[in-house]
């Protein structure tokens, strides 16, 4: 098992000739994953990376049965790319691009609520599920088997975040960016559910930061229904009110949207919250180690 | 992107939602010009002269050192003068200000809209924004106008009512009467309503908003509904296909700090500690911050330089964080991924020679791709840089330059 992504997954690549798409596709290819085509409007017919340029998302599903995209499309044209996915019956929808219109992300989220798919993104970076399959940008080599599921807002905190759990002797089962976004596919309690009804899965590392409530939702729903235990993390404790720091919905609107309210429900919770984020790896290890 | 209540007013007007009129001056003069319009226009002899600077509070904030309110009503032509000398050029300092303040260089001279009449005039609040959780927008309305809606909330949230919206269908005609009954208006005033909501949405929807607050909607004397204050905040990545919005910005409102970083291609946020920061990734350049204070420190910045950490943003980083006079000490945060930390360490130390002499200790952290080579590089460097890789190693070393 593992979630959302592994070494059967066949994987598009939506925007595969762009040069993100071209770099992050070889990329993935290198890892070993399964990347089996592309799709490129007007490049239908070509061949790129070795593989297949289709038009529409659709001849690459039925030419090659892919049931995972990961799409690198500029802004303006992501909102479609991602319903172009949905509609073709792709099963993981990856989006990784930054910046689109939330009014496009409303329509999309509409649109995709009535089909039989999960997206995860925008504005993350991506999914891996170690030696098996990247289907993201993030550097591979970070991130060793192991039995530690991840779920983040943030990039490079992931990887911060992985880095210290394979340090303190631990592996990644799947990491899940789920996006910085205000609307974004995958919120952290359906990311940390996916990953607490995984068999391969022993506990949860779940890192968050200022602005939404997407992580006191899933404080509640671990409190009612978790069987891992998870230690968690809210990034921008020092964020003043009302501005926006970088990610589109890092911002402190309210008084429920700020660090230290997160953390204290997260707390009372049952989550295992640090204060730092040099102690996550740490913290998992010691929790780990006083269950076994 | 926020705008300013003149701006927003008009956005509103062109989409047929009836507002409090006024006109913009620069100068005492100029407002008296404006006062002399708006009686022309409103037949009242009152108008209202509006601080225009992007944050609340107004009415309630004062000019600094004097009793002058920012929004205040000149019952005659020698107060409009008076009361526009008071405010423009000066600071006026909100409870969403800070102590600083912010200088003013504009009011709006408006039209005074609470004249009696045959009912009493009353206040509402209406908002639209979008409701994360359900990834619809939602209307945010309540009959206690005129009042922080945080404060409404907490103390009669019974009487907030919401309204979401589906996506496929926008605001239908059905859920504008409800929220004008809900509101306990009838007769012409409630159909003002439905007409006032039904035009504020599609003002919102066709603008790409992030937010509209309107606060208050006021019902006047005589059963018109009108927009008194209107706060709008406009998508940032919708702004390309609105390039008239676009030219709304007022830079003078932003610091100009950022305004340069942004020019630099990055996302540089200014704040009041003394340890400064430059990373890559947003959610780990929040965390970094955390870091600086958890080691004693306080954060000057939030620096996202992105995933292309070269000499040239590395030098451009260091310039704007060395802008600000309270630096004593510098982190840099790079995680390197696809970025290789050999060659950010190499960006660091030619940054550092070509700005030539940097007064404040750096720390380095770098991990990831190549970090034991890039850490070498900065040893052997021969600058004032500690190197780390682990973020305890740098949260240590801040500790140590701190004290």
């Amino acid at each position: 098992m593992s979630v959302l992504v592994n070494k059967d997954s066949k994987i598009i690549v939506q925007g595969f000739t762009g040069s993100e798409g071209t770099f992050h596709a070889s990329q993935m290819i290198e890892y070993g994953t399964q990347v089996v085509g592309g799709v490129t409007p007007g490049k239908g017919g070509t061949s790129h990376l070795d593989r297949p340029v289709f038009n529409t998302v659709q001849e690459g599903v039925n030419a090659t049965g892919a049931d995972v995209s990961i799409i690198f499309v500029p802004p303006a044209f992501a909102g479609d790319a991602i319903m172009e996915a949905a509609d073709a019956g792709i099963k993981v929808i990856v989006c990784i691009t930054e910046g689109i219109p939330v009014k496009d992300m409303v329509k999309v989220k509409a649109y995709i609520k009535k089909r039989a798919c999960t997206l995860i993104g925008p504005n993350c970076p991506g999914v891996i599920t170690p030696e098996e399959a990247k289907v993201g940008i993030m550097p591979g080599f970070v991130f060793k088997k192991g039995r530690v599921g991840i779920v983040s807002k943030s990039g490079t905190l992931t990887y911060e975040a992985a880095d210290q759990i394979v340090k303190a002797g631990l592996g990644v089962s799947t990491a899940i960016g789920i996006g910085g976004d205000p609307i974004i596919g995958t919120p952290t309690k359906e990311a940390v559910e996916l990953l607490m009804n995984d068999p391969e899965t022993d506990a949860i590392v779940m890192i968050g930061e200022i602005g939404g409530n997407y992580e006191a939702l899933a404080a509640r729903w671990i409190k009612e229904n978790g069987t891992k235990p998870v230690v968690g993390f809210i990034a921008g404790q020092t964020a003043p009110a009302g501005r926006r720091m970088g990610h589109a919905g890092a911002i402190v609107g309210g008084k429920d949207d700020t660090a230290a309210a997160k953390m204290k429900i997260m707390a009372e919770c049952g989550i295992h919250v640090v204060e730092s984020p040099a102690e996550i790896g740490a913290a998992m290890a010691t929790l780990l180690s006083a269950k076994a | 992107m926020n705008i300013h209540e003149y701006q927003a007013k008009a956005i509103l007007n062109k989409y047929g939602v009836a507002i409090q009129n006024g006109i913009v001056a620069t100068t005492p003069e100029e407002a008296v010009e404006a006062a002399k319009q708006m009686h022309a226009s409103s037949g009242q002899s009152w108008v209202v002269v509006k601080s225009q600077i992007h944050a609340g509070g107004r009415g309630k904030g004062n000019i600094v050192g004097t009793e002058q309110r920012g929004v205040a009503l000149a019952k005659n032509l020698d107060a409009v003068k008076e009361i526009s000398t008071n405010i423009l050029g000066n600071v006026l300092v909100t409870i969403q200000t800070g102590e600083k303040g912010k200088k003013v260089s504009k009011v709006l001279v408006a039209e005074d809209v609470y004249y009696p009449g045959a009912s009493e005039p009353k206040e509402y609040y209406m908002s639209v924004l979008l409701d994360r959780q359900t990834s619809q927008n939602v209307i945010i309305y309540t009959t206690e106008g005129g009042m922080d809606i945080e404060e409404v909330a907490e103390h009669t949230p019974e009487k907030i009512h919401k309204e979401w919206i589906d996506p496929l269908t926008g605001l239908t005609g059905f859920q504008a009467r409800k929220i004008a009954y809900n509101l306990g208006l009838s007769g012409q005033a409630n159909k003002e309503m439905v007409k006032f909501v039904t035009a504020l949405y599609k003002a919102y929807e066709e603008t790409d908003s992030a937010m509209f607050e309107i606060n208050p909607v006021l019902k006047t004397s005589d059963d018109k509904i009108l927009a008194v204050d209107a706060k709008v905040d406009i998508d940032d990545n919708a702004l390309y296909r609105h390039a008239d919005l676009a030219e709304l910005r007022d830079e003078s409102e932003e610091d100009p700090t950022e305004v340069e970083a942004k020019k630099s291609n990055l996302n540089y946020v200014k704040l009041d500690g003394n340890v400064g920061c430059m990373v890559n990734g947003a959610g780990l350049a929040m965390a970094t911050m955390d870091i600086i204070k958890l080691s004693g420190g306080e954060p000057a910045n939030f620096l996202d330089v992105g995933g292309t950490a070269n000499a040239q943003t590395v030098e451009a980083g260091f310039r704007i964080i060395l802008s600000d006079p309270n630096v004593k000490a510098i982190l840099v945060n790079v995680f390197g991924g696809i970025v290789r930390c050999d060659r950010v360490a190499q960006g660091i130390v030619d940054a550092y020679n070509n700005i030539g002499n940097i007064p404040v200790p750096i720390i380095v952290r770098l991990q990831g791709t190549n970090a034991e080579e890039g850490k070498k590089l900065i040893d052997d460097s021969g600058l004032k840089v500690f190197s780390a890789i682990q973020l305890k190693e740098a949260a240590d070393l801040v500790k140590q330059v701190l004290s």
